[in-house]
Parts: structure tokens; C-alpha cells; sequence
């Protein structure tokens, strides 16, 4: 299976990644080569089978009580952000 | 009494508990070993020499007491992608390259509490993804049986330091093979446990329902020890199974007698080396010596594994690492014109290669229009896969097989096709798949390099793994070969 670079592209702004022109086309060619690789399994014969949800059999999600465990940490998280002012998270102005 | 860096967890131990050695010592000698070979090995991220000490003196402390359990003083690594208090956990990544955790990983919080002492915090590759290591933005690890070649990844950084005498053992993970290649790859024990046996909590996420922490160690009986305390329930781990942790070390010397070994028709059929398919015909001789039974075994549809993986993975990586935007934590790129040039260049400078190749191979399975016909369809083969493991397991205790289809390469020799690298993992991926307990053991030397068998089991027998593999390593001597120029 063959993607281009229009293809490369779109995923990139899907992902929320910014790519250079020069990287653009090992991405096409890579991820060709590796969608050519997942085209293998179209050798299955999936019809009877459900997907899988759990790596083990009878297991289901387990849910923990709705309750507060939590204690506001908020000082301690931000001192690994890039940028913080009055215990806020700066970003660029989203609305002029 | 063997040279100290020589010593493994067990022997260390019984040192430390007889008094005859004390846990500075220890700590200080191999301190100064792996800060002599990160030059030209690469093996470490960081090195915490200082909080290393500290932690010995403590522990020598109890020890003299007489409150010291089997691991108290015993020094080892954890693998980078650990999160642990007061020392950075980068993940091998730009992204994280500044980061502390708030809060340690249960594995380490763990083992801290079992007293070992932390050297420090290995190399990988980047967000674990790669079969070389040569995706860290730390720069590559060296394989210590040859500079020109590859430690194996994504564990490579644990599994070179524990082949290098540089620490008795080390933390890893393994979401398609990240524990068994490199330990493969380097002529040291590898153990993958069953998924949900150690708890992920803390562990940076790349696929979540693969993703399992084990142990890089020298031999089965060292991981048996460093398994205990590790595994068990985490109620913050949501996919942390409820279930009591056995007691590893007494069941290793159990006999073989009777034990029903299936050998893994499907993993001979193309493509592995000549030498190590001899070897791992070796080693099954000398299991049926011991009384196992060994037939062939067949998993049609074992070898779908690779390209199962590569939607399943990638779909989970790309989920995983949406959360790293440049705004809570993480490399934040300069002067940004607006919130989506934030993300997007922020994402995109402090993400290497490959994690990009795969973030976007999971963007495009899972994307709209392509979802059934990618991510559904390699959820289905998955549970084909798994259904066939479950069935050879009705009908033999373990399954036997090569680790990877060759030695260790060459740096650069696999980095042109993203595909030739991953089929590295051809072996080992199964196992993730099915959620599936494995080890790799070394098995001999072809030209110099270490080969490896893989042994997997049914859910959570760990136990009856790290039997066969204690019983193998009672009559070999390939765990305590040496990598030339480190003895």
C-alpha cells in the first residue's frame, strides 16, 4: 500500500506534528513500507472471530470507587511546565 | 568469594546478610564501574552517585540491625522510563529531557522499599520504540561483546550494564520484545511477566494493553528474587490483576520430570541463524536429559504477529503520547504564533524519527474510514493469535524457541527500513499479543556473540518459567560468560 506526501501531510496535522520538507519523504516511504507490511493480514480469515478487548481472557475493567483520592498538588505538577503564572498554565492568547 | 562486580542479586545478598561485604562498598565499587564505561558503553542516562551512597548507608544501617530483607543494599538500575522522585526520568526522549516525576513508578516505590540501592537510570530507545537503542536522543548504547554492534532495544541501556558487570541487574520493559532482545542480544536473562502481573503504574505508557515490567538480570534465580518484590496488586493500576505473588524462589529447583515442552514449529521455519537454531536443539537435549518431554508445536497464525503489532502498537502510541503538548510538562518550542503552532512544533522538535513514524502510523489506522479495515481487523488476527497460544497450552506446560533470528548487528546496519528493523521482533512479539509470560535465556556464542532461547508460558506462570530456566542454568555456564574486557 502506497501513501504520498499530500497523505503524509494530513496525518502530520491529525497528530499535531510539524514536519520539515526534507523529512517529508522518508515518512512516505516509511510508512508505505509499513502499511504494506500490516496489508499481511488480509491473509486472515477474521470472519468468526470478535476483536480483541483484553490481553487476558475474562478479565473486564475494574472501576474504582467514586470518591476523592486526590489532594491538590497543583504547585508540585507545575514545576516541571514550560511556563506558569499565578498557578496558571500559559499559552499563546487562543481567542484576539 | 568472586570479584564483586562478578556477584548477582542472590550472591550479593547472602554477602551483604553474612556481613562479609556492606552496601557501600558494593554501591561504591560499581559506582565507579559504570562511570569508567559510560564513555564508550553509553548504557546510562543518569547516574545518581550521590543519592546512591546514601541509600547504602541506610541500608547498611539495617542490615547491622538485623531488619534487612533479602534485597537490602543491593544496588541495580532501572531503565529510564521508570518515573522516580528527585532524579529525571527522560524516556530517552528530548521531550522529557528536563523532566522529575512528581511521584515514583510502584515498581520503583517497590524496590525501594525492599531496600535496594538505585546506580541509576538506564538508556533506551526513545518512548521505548526500537529493537537498537539507537533511537535514544542520548546517543546510541554499545554492545559490550562488540563496540561495532548494538545492544538490542528498547531495554538496551539495562541490558548492556547487566552484561558489563556495570550493576547485578536492572529494571526493563517490554511491549513487543524490549527485555528478551537486548538480553538476546547481550548473553544476559531476560523476564517479560504476564500482563498485569507488575504494576504500570508510573511506567511511561507507549501501548498500553502490551506494555509489562521485568527484569534484565544474570541469572533465572536473580529475577525470581527481584520478580517477588515487584509483582502484585496496584489499585492504581487498572489493569493490575488481583492475584497473590508466589513465592518465586522456592519453586526454582523444582525437577523437570514429566514437564511438557512444545517446540515452536512455526519460529524455525524462515529465516533463523543456522548457529542459534543448533544451539536451542542443544538446550532442548538437555531438558529432556532432565526428564521433559518435548514435541513440535504449531501456531498458524504466529506469524501475523508483526504487522498485528504494528497497527496495534502505533494505535496505542499514538493515543499514549497525545498528552504531550508543550503546555503541563515537556520540550515547548520558542516564540509559538498561536496554540496549534505549540502543539505542533513542540510535538515535532521534541519527538525523534521514529516515535514520529509511529505516532502517524497510528493517526492514520485509526482515522476515519480506516479504523475497521486496520485497527479492527488487527484486533481480530490478535485474538486469533492469542486462541492459538491458549490451545498449544492445553497440550504442553511451556513453548520453546529462538529469542531474535540472529546475533547482534551492526549499528546502522538495520536504521535504513523501518521494516527490517521491526521484524527483529518476529519471536518476541507473540507474546505481547496473548499477554503472555517470557524469558530469554543465553544458550551459547556464535562468533564471539551471545545466542538465545525464549521460553513462553501459559498466564502467570512465572514460576514454572523461571524453573525450567534455573534447572537449564544449573548445567550451563552461558549466563556467566563475560564479555571480553569486563571480567
Amino acid at each position: 500500500m502506497s501513501l504520498n506526501r499530500r497523505d503524509i501531510e494530513h496525518i502530520a496535522r491529525l497528530a499535531r506534528l510539524a514536519l520539515s520538507e526534507q523529512e517529508i519523504p522518508a515518512y512516505v516511504a516509511g510508512l508505505s513500507r509499513i502499511m504494506g507490511l500490516v496489508g499481511e493480514l488480509d491473509r486472515a480469515d477474521t470472519s468468526q472471530v470478535a476483536p480483541m478487548a483484553h490481553p487476558l481472557p475474562g478479565q473486564s475493567q475494574r472501576l474504582r470507587a467514586d470518591t476523592v483520592t486526590e489532594s491538590d498538588q497543583h504547585q508540585l505538577f507545575q514545576r516541571n511546565a514550560p511556563q506558569v503564572e499565578a498557578g496558571l498554565y500559559l499559552v499563546p492568547r487562543v481567542i484576539e | 568469594m568472586s570479584d564483586l562486580h562478578d556477584m548477582g542479586v542472590a550472591e550479593l545478598s547472602a554477602a551483604l546478610q553474612a556481613r562479609r561485604l556492606s552496601s557501600v562498598e558494593v554501591t561504591q565499587a560499581l559506582l565507579e564501574r559504570v562511570t569508567r564505561h559510560q564513555a564508550h558503553l553509553n548504557a546510562f542516562i543518569s547516574i545518581s552517585a550521590e543519592a546512591a551512597l546514601a541509600e547504602a548507608a541506610r541500608a547498611d544501617v539495617q542490615l547491622h540491625a538485623g531488619a534487612a530483607g533479602p534485597l537490602t543494599g543491593v544496588p541495580i538500575a532501572h531503565k529510564d522510563i521508570f518515573c522516580t522522585r528527585d532524579q529525571k526520568t527522560t524516556c530517552g526522549s528530548r521531550m522529557l529531557a528536563n523532566f522529575i516525576s512528581p511521584y515514583d513508578a510502584t515498581v520503583v516505590e517497590r524496590l525501594r522499599a525492599a531496600g535496594v540501592v538505585t546506580l541509576g537510570k538506564t538508556n533506551m530507545d526513545e518512548f521505548a520504540m526500537g529493537s537498537s537503542n539507537e533511537n535514544s536522543f542520548f546517543g546510541p548504547v554499545r554492545n559490550p561483546w562488540d563496540a561495532a554492534r548494538v545492544p538490542g532495544g528498547s531495554s538496551g541501556g539495562s541490558a548492556a550494564a547487566v552484561a558489563a558487570r556495570l550493576t547485578p541487574a536492572a529494571t526493563a520493559t517490554d511491549t513487543g520484545g524490549s527485555i528478551r532482545q537486548p538480553a538476546a542480544l547481550c548473553g544476559v536473562t531476560g523476564l517479560k511477566p504476564t500482563y498485569g502481573r507488575v504494576s504500570r503504574f508510573g511506567m511511561i505508557a507507549f501501548a498500553s494493553s502490551l506494555d509489562q515490567a521485568g527484569l534484565i538480570t544474570r541469572s533465572a534465580e536473580d529475577a525470581a528474587l527481584l520478580l517477588a518484590a515487584m509483582a502484585g496488586f496496584d489499585q492504581r493500576d487498572s489493569t493490575s490483576v488481583e492475584l497473590p505473588v508466589p513465592d518465586y524462589s522456592g519453586a526454582l529447583a523444582t525437577p523437570l520430570k514429566g514437564l511438557k515442552i512444545g517446540v515452536l514449529k512455526e519460529f524455525f521455519d524462515t529465516g533463523l541463524d543456522e548457529q542459534i537454531e543448533q544451539h536451542i536443539r542443544a538446550a532442548l537435549d538437555l531438558l529432556r536429559s532432565q526428564g521433559a518431554h518435548i514435541r513440535d508445536v504449531s501456531l498458524p497464525n504466529l506469524p501475523l504477529s508483526v504487522p498485528t503489532y504494528y497497527v496495534v502498537a502505533p494505535a496505542e502510541c499514538s493515543s499514549n503520547l497525545a498528552r504531550f503538548d508543550g503546555v503541563r510538562y515537556g520540550h515547548r518550542c520558542e516564540n509559538p504564533r498561536d496554540l496549534l503552532d505549540l502543539y505542533e512544533r513542540s510535538r515535532g522538535e521534541g519527538f525523534g524519527a521514529e516515535v514520529k513514524r509511529r505516532i502517524m502510523t497510528g493517526t492514520y489506522v485509526l482515522s476515519a474510514g480506516y479504523y475497521d479495515a486496520f485497527y479492527l481487523k488487527a484486533q481480530r488476527v490478535r485474538q486469533l493469535i492469542s486462541n492459538d497460544f491458549e490451545r498449544a497450552f492445553r497440550e504442553v506446560d511451556v513453548l520453546v524457541g529462538p529469542t531474535t533470528p540472529t546475533t547482534a548487528f551492526e549499528l546502522g546496519a538495520k536504521t535504513a527500513d523501518p521494516v527490517t528493523m521491526y521484524l527483529n521482533d518476529i519471536y518476541t512479539i507473540g507474546a505481547n499479543l496473548a499477554g503472555l509470560p517470557a524469558m530469554s535465556l543465553p544458550c551459547g556464542l556464535s562468533q564471539g556473540l551471545p545466542t538465545a532461547m525464549q521460553i513462553i508460558g501459559p498466564h502467570f506462570a512465572e514460576e514454572r518459567l523461571l524453573n525450567v530456566a534455573h534447572r537449564y542454568q544449573l548445567e550451563t555456564d552461558w549466563h556467566r560468560r563475560v564479555p571480553p574486557g569486563y571480567a
